[in-house]
This record gives C-alpha cells, structure tokens and sequence, in this order.
C-alpha cells in the first residue's frame, strides 16, 4: 500500500539535499569543535558555516543564533531568561495566547507558579490575536511577550511585524515561537521586530533532535545547560555537529524554493479544502486566508478524530487529530478549544499538514477517501443519529 | 499499528452487530460527547435469553471495538449471564486494551447493564437495585 504522508506539522521527511550534508560528519568529520588540532578545527569551521547560513536565512548576524537540541528547549530557554531578567527589574508580568505549543505554555504555567502572572491574548474564532488587544495590555510590569508565529494546529499566521512594533515601542522583549513557519513563509527578524525566535530543524526537512533560538544582540541570555563555553557560553555540551549542518543545509534549501513550494502548497491546500468542504455539517478551523501554505484542519459533526485517524490509517493516509483520545487527555486539543469549539465538536478534527513532496494525485486520493470514512463513522455513531433526527440541533 | 492489537483493529475495522434494533427490548446508552464517546445498545430478549443485540457508537478506536466484542459476548446469553460481564472481560477478549483506553471496556458493560435495566424498568420486572449502581459519567474518564 502507498503511504500519503500528510503529517508535516508533526515532522517533515529529511530532504537528500539535508541528508548529505550530514553524512561527512557522520562518517570522516568526527571532531569536536573546541579541539585546537586540525580534526576539531574542520568540525569547528562547519560549525561557523552552518550558523552563518542559518543567520542569514533569518536575517540575523551569525553571533545572534544559538543551537539548541531543538524548539522546546529554545522556547524553554528564551522564555525563562526573560522572565528571570525581567523578575530582577519588578517586571512580573507576560504576554502570551492560549493556543502556544505546550513548549511555551507548560514554561508559562510553571512560571504562574514562581509567582509570575501571564495575560494570555483572545485568539478569536479565526485563530488570529490582534497587535491592537496586545497593546492594550502591556503593562509596566511587562516583563515578555511570547507569541508565536504562526499556530500548529489551525496554522493560523499572526500579525507578527506588528506584535514586535507595538512590544518594541514599549520596550518590551518580543519572542516568537517560529516553529511552523520558517523556511515556509518568509521571515525576517530585523524588519518583523523580533528580538527572540525559536526554530525546529526537523519541521523544514532537516534532522529531528535540533534546533536553534534566535536572540538579539545586545539583549541578555541566561544559561541552563551549564558546562563547557560552546554557543558563547549560552549553551553547554559538544555540538551536534551532523545536525546542526544538516538543518542548515535544509533551511537553505527552503528558504531558496520557499516561494515556489508555498505557491504549490497553497494550490493543493486551496484543492483539499475545497474536497473536504463538500462534507456535509464540515467546518475549516482557522482563518481562510491567513494561514501556513500547508495546513488544512477540519472538523466533522458526529464523529471521533482518532477512529478516522485510524481508519485513515488502514488506507495508507498518515494525518493527526485534536481528539481528546490523540491528546491522551480528557480534553480535546486546546487550539480547538481557544477557537471557541465546544468540545464535542473539537472531538471530530482531522489536521492535514502538507510539504512539497505532496503530489495532486495525492490530493485527489485524500478527497476521495475522507468523506467515506466519514459517512461510515457517521453511520454508527449515536451522536450523529441525534442531530440527523432533530433531537440535538448541529452545531456547524 | 503498535497501539492496538490485532483483535482491536479487527473489531474497529470490521465490527460485529452495528446496527440498531426499531422494535428493541431494551436500550441502553451511556457516556459523554463532551469527553468523546457515547455508546448506546440495543437488545431484544425473549424467554430471559438475548436473542439479539445492536450497538451504535461515537468513540475511538477501542470505543467501537469495545462495543462490537462486548455485543459478540453477550449474544445469545441469558440476562443474568450477560449481567456477570466485566469490563476486564471485554478487554481481555480483545487481547488488552490500553492502559488509557480501559475506560472504553467500563463504558461497554456499563451500556449493557443500562439495556438490562431498560427492559426490566419496561416490563415491570423487578430487581436488586444494587446490580445497577449509579454512574457518573465525568467521573468514569
């Protein structure tokens, strides 16, 4: 059976552009960076030239990245030095959203706990925060605004040129979690206002296990993994050198055919949502329009997203949920949720996260599939009886 | 796939007496669309046997499998067999369940115990109220 891999905002399959730029370290470049002899020195100037890369896809000074083992230690890392540096001025106070990735909101929810008190901005049911309401609540306490660039579920984009004028205008430290959307849409951190971003080597084809954090020169950066002076003292431990030049080699890549792949991208979202949408009692989750050239999330009355997660599945086509049953919760996922969902709709969400692997035929297979397991579902769910009935009125 | 045993996938991709019975005996139907599954069984007994029985569910993967072992169970049985059904039953039948869906077996002999309960209430046919304790679905999850 053939595999439809449409699970990109999960993680993405590693390009062959990536794969062979970690091969050499993995086989022959062997040294460690901070060796003064010539092996370390070859390992070390990789090390100079993957930052480098990576800064200037960004727009960032080579001295301005931090490689990290991925986006939630650089969330992590990011969030509680400001916090921390802020706590030192009286500034007790942070800005963020509802629907973060837990990487920021369980860094949030411990920080509440230290005594800190976060504002967290209304996503709206579009699943867009305005600079306008951010604004309003910035305080002189505010220590940290941390809003990410754009949603991992919903894929919602957000206004964040704006968010980083208005925080720079009020002085205060604007961090975004960037995950989802470098090397698929442009981002520039000098003229968007960023003064820290986080960013996910396996999310744009590179490698699973790093990443790197973007911080502004000139702005403070507390230390958690002590050891070594490697990433300037900021970040202890001998570098993944393999896949810190392997992710740079992906963004690279990306970032050259990002405008090529969003337009593909795009026109293949726009053909699948308009299939998905002809299910009866559907709704798209997120705004139309402003949202990851990949991204397509759905829900469907009546129906459990991990039962069609699974039967999906069995057809060969890989996709992800907000079920309550996916997110080994009680609850269904919390994006859904800070949309404005009740819950027995978020149960029945099915997100379909493209890449430009994806094919039209593809595309096609998926529309062609959707809707069948969607009847059946239907067609044994009591729930769906209920609403067919008239004995609950449906929701969308 | 890893999460489920094969007889989960089966009885999820294949299940046993879906349907719904119009002239059922009793109907029992437990859970919570907030917490994301409802099942709801139908019997139809005759001489204190079940003769048939149907079941819709809203649920996971191991809701519905739950749904179609715990119906192929209790086919055929009398009532105070089909009583004596544990949700371990169930779940062991299945080849395990896991530890996090275990909840979906309870809500399979709990909506069997609700069908029983609805034929005795109908036909006026007493019982030992303790057989039937009070379930509080919020709670079960």
């Amino acid at each position: 059976m053939k595999t439809i891999y449409v699970d990109n905002a999960a993680t993405t399959a590693m390009s062959d552009r990536a794969i062979e730029a970690m091969t050499p370290y993995l086989k022959g470049v062997y040294g460690n960076p901070s060796s003064l002899h010539t092996v370390g020195q070859v390992a070390k100037e990789a090390l100079d030239s993957a930052r480098e890369k990576i800064a200037k896809c960004l727009g960032a000074n080579p001295n301005e990245i931090y490689f990290t083992s991925g986006g939630s230690e650089a969330d992590n890392q990011a969030i509680r030095s400001a916090a921390i540096l802020g706590a030192r001025k009286g500034k007790k106070h942070i800005i963020s959203t509802a629907f973060e990735h837990h990487a920021v909101l369980h860094t949030l929810k411990k920080l509440e706990k230290e005594g800190f008190e976060v504002t967290y901005l209304d996503v709206h049911e579009n699943g867009i925060v305005t600079a306008q309401e951010l604004k309003e609540a910035i305080r002189p306490d505010t220590a940290l605004v941390t809003i990410m660039y754009a949603n991992n579920e919903v894929g919602t984009i957000q206004p964040i040129r704006e968010i980083g004028e208005v925080c720079r205008e009020a002085g205060v430290v604007f961090h975004t979690d960037a995950v989802q959307a470098v090397g698929h849409i442009p981002v520039d951190v000098k003229a968007d206002n960023i003064d820290m971003l986080s960013l996910s080597g396996h999310k744009f084809h590179g490698p699973k296990g790093v990443g790197a954090l973007y911080c502004k020169k000139g702005l403070p950066l507390l230390t958690f993994v002590e050891g070594g002076a490697q990433e300037r003292g900021k970040r202890a431990g001998t570098e993944n050198i393999a896949g810190i030049a392997s992710m740079a080699a992906a963004l690279e890549e990306a970032v050259e055919n990002l405008e090529e792949n969003s337009k593909r991208e795009t026109a293949l979202r726009d053909r699948l949502i308009a299939g998905l949408s002809k299910i009866p009692h559907s709704k798209l989750n997120g705004d139309r329009e402003r949202r990851l050239p990949g991204n397509v999330n759905m829900c469907f009355e009546g129906i459990e997203g991990e039962s069609l997660l699974l039967l999906l599945d069995s057809k060969g086509i890989c996709a992800s949920s907000g079920s309550a049953c996916t997110s080994g919760s009680l609850d269904p996922s919390h994006v859904l949720l800070a949309l404005g969902l009740p819950h027995e709709v978020a149960h029945g969400s099915l997100r379909l996260s493209l890449s430009e692997y994806n094919t039209e035929e593809e595309i096609d297979e998926i529309i062609a599939a959707v809707p069948k397991v969607v009847e059946y579902l239907r067609n044994i769910s009591p729930i769906w009886e209920d609403l067919e009935k008239g004995k609950k009125p449906h929701i969308i | 796939m890893a999460l489920y045993s094969e007889k989960v996938m089966d009885h999820f991709t294949n299940p046993r007496n879906v349907g719904k019975i119009e002239d059922a005996d009793g109907i029992g139907e437990v859970g919570n669309a907030k917490c994301g599954d409802i099942m709801k069984i139908y019997l139809k007994i005759n001489n204190g046997i079940i003769t048939d029985v149907k079941f819709n569910t809203f649920g996971c993967g191991s809701a519905i499998a739950s749904s179609s072992m715990a119906t192929e169970l209790i086919k055929g049985q009398p009532l105070e067999k089909a009583l004596e059904l544990t949700n371990k039953a169930v779940a062991e039948a299945l080849d395990g369940l896991p530890a996090h869906k275990m909840h979906c077996s309870v809500l399979a002999e709990e909506a069997i115990r609700a069908a029983i309960k609805d034929y005795y209430d109908k036909n006026g046919i007493a019982y030992d109220k303790a057989q039937f304790p009070e379930h509080n679905d919020e709670d079960e999850h």
